[in-house]
């Protein structure tokens, strides 16, 4: 590895993947750094080694990212999986791990392209061995052909849990149920948004087809469900919840939650990018302009680590990061660019038609976002419950960050990943302010963890 | 709560999972194995001891810390298996690190 490229990419999903064949086409220095062993991204997760016959049972938009991670490698792009990055400056300086010890590399540009992550959405029980994150069954599956062995239910609202129901069902595992926590205002709320999606119908026959198909196979889908549990000793034992008016039950060892995903933009934050809340996607994200610019010059973000609007769209926004940044190295005119660019932006714009529709309809409620439920954990490392979270805001803690320093969330291992809006949520709710303005919480370097001694030993390397 | 799904020619290593030795499959994820082998938690936390399992799979999460190879804190869900590798759930913060005595 240099300690300098023209440009680096972080992230090796379908945005960092296609900025790398597009920039690395011109003959630049380029190098993609991602944390994971093969190409892929969680969409696109172990998309080289998979079986075939595991590939058949995930659908047919898995198996686009075999096109995608084939292009990478024929492409002169450097490739460095398991690349841990820790730090990222407004200088363009890179922290990071690799086979265990610590270095920094420079770049004249910067493509952040780190993705999506699952929108932790905390509710009674949700620490408890046996209850995961829908998208972790997926990576299970997908990398290793792990699936619950004794049935699981599937609960929360978004596209993600009847793709991973119809996944599931073709590869024999019992669904018990699926439980739709979709408000059911939301049908009609959504509804304006409705026009503009039948531009992207394939998606929504998708989805139609999807739910013919479990609803055949006998899956108990219900919809308008709330107040959800997990209860069990230490181990999930029961799913409780209510159902037109009534509570019910459900004996289940595994419970698989899914509640949108969100930008993962810890990189982004602590690099000092400007960002804002996003209303309709319930989350941060970073401040762009169309081809991934931010507001520090020569970083620039693309895929849903920008916004959340899927794998195909991530595709285009990241040829267009990689056409902008060979604009911004002088090897391309801006009109050259223009031209390379057009059908990129145009099918990007188009990927976008479903998207106010989804965010709409899958639009998480408030009792979910900001439990009221006192005793539920919201920040899993440090054990702080929603009631001392309310407390300190009574105490006059009136945004996040106060709320961390006053109760310790967010201070453990995953950094707030798992807490920060929840927080911001709770905080707004119990102070009567909007979330935009509670703040999120502020990141900072090493932002993915690493030893002293590693610490240390870059500075021997750098003395000598 | 998990099953590996047979699969064709797959080449398989030699895990010590809890001091028990297995066999496992290559290029798969400790928080994979872990879970198919039904361990049930992976990691008390040091707040309250209470028992956790992996949540996330994708690094964020950081609630699948597992003992690997005598060193504390690293995500099951992130470490490959590899040959030879010492795998134990985690108590607390864990042990300190071996050989850093100086």
């Amino acid at each position: 590895m240099n300690n300098h490229y023209q440009l680096v990419i972080i992230g090796g999903g379908p945005a960092g993947l296609a900025a790398a064949a597009t920039a690395s086409a011109q003959g630049i220095s380029c190098a993609l750094l991602d944390e994971q062993p093969e190409p892929g991204g969680q969409i696109y997760r172990s998309i080289e080694s998979v079986p075939d016959q595991r590939a058949q049972k995930l659908g047919s938009e898995y198996l686009r990212g075999k096109k995608l991670a084939a292009a990478f490698r024929e492409c002169d792009a450097e490739y460095y999986p398991e690349t841990r990055v820790w730090s990222l400056n407004k200088e363009l300086e890179i922290g990071i791990i690799r086979n265990d010890e610590a270095s920094m590399i420079t770049a004249d540009q910067i493509i952040i392209a780190n993705g999506a992550m699952e929108r932790p959405v905390p509710f009674p029980g949700w620490t408890k061995p046996g209850v995961m994150q829908a998208g972790a069954g997926q990576i299970l599956f997908k990398t290793a052909g792990v699936v619950p062995d004794n049935g699981v239910v599937l609960a929360g609202s978004g596209p993600l849990l009847l793709l991973l129901a119809w996944q599931y069902l073709h590869a024999g595992v019992e669904v018990k149920a699926l439980l739709d926590v979709t408000p059911l205002s939301n049908h009609l709320s959504a509804m304006p948004k409705f026009p503009r999606a039948i531009l992207a119908h394939h998606y929504l026959t998708k989805g139609i087809g999807y739910q013919i198909e479990l609803k055949r196979a006998g899956i108990p889908m219900l919809f308008g469900v709330s107040d959800l549990r997990a209860e069990g000793d230490e181990q999930l034992q029961t799913v409780c919840f209510k159902h037109s008016g009534k509570q019910k039950t459900i004996e289940s060892e595994l419970l698989l939650t899914h509640f949108g995903v969100i930008p993962h933009t810890w990189l982004s934050q602590a690099a000092g990018c400007k960002h804002k809340w996003d209303n309709s996607q319930q989350c941060w994200r970073p401040e762009h302009d169309e081809w991934g610019n931010t507001n520090i010059p020569g970083i620039m973000v693309a895929g849903d680590g920008a916004g959340i609007n899927g794998g195909r769209s991530a595709e285009h926004a990241g040829r267009l990061a990689g056409f902008e940044s060979l604009f911004a190295l002088g090897l391309l005119t801006q009109e050259e660019r223009d031209k390379l660019a057009a059908k990129d932006i145009k099918w990007k714009r188009d990927e976008r038609h479903i998207r106010p529709f989804l965010e709409a309809y899958f639009q998480i409620p408030k009792s979910l976002l900001a439990t009221t439920d006192n005793d539920t954990v919201i920040c899993r490392c440090e054990e702080v419950t929603a009631g001392q979270i309310r407390e300190a805001v009574q105490h006059g803690h009136d945004n996040s960050n106060q709320v961390k320093f006053f109760t310790r969330c967010g201070m453990g291992p995953c950094q707030g990943r798992q807490c920060s809006n929840a927080v911001a949520h709770i905080v707004a709710d119990e102070s009567g302010e909007a979330v935009a303005d509670m703040g999120h919480f502020r990141g900072r370097p090493p932002v993915s963890p690493l030893t002293l001694g590693q610490l240390a030993a870059l500075d021997k390397e750098e003395s000598v | 709560m998990f099953k590996q799904l047979p699969a064709n020619q797959t080449e398989t290593i030699n895990i010590i999972l809890n001091g028990q030795s297995l066999q496992v499959t290559k290029g798969i994820s400790v928080a994979a194995v872990a879970l198919s082998q039904n361990l049930g938690f992976t990691r008390t936390t040091p707040v309250s001891a209470s028992k956790r399992a992996p949540f996330c799979m994708m690094g964020v999460c950081y609630d699948c810390l597992m003992v690997i190879n005598g060193r504390a804190n690293q995500r099951a869900c992130s470490t490959m298996v590899q040959e030879g590798m010492r795998i134990e759930t985690q108590q607390g913060v864990g042990p300190a690190m071996e050989g850093r005595k100086e």
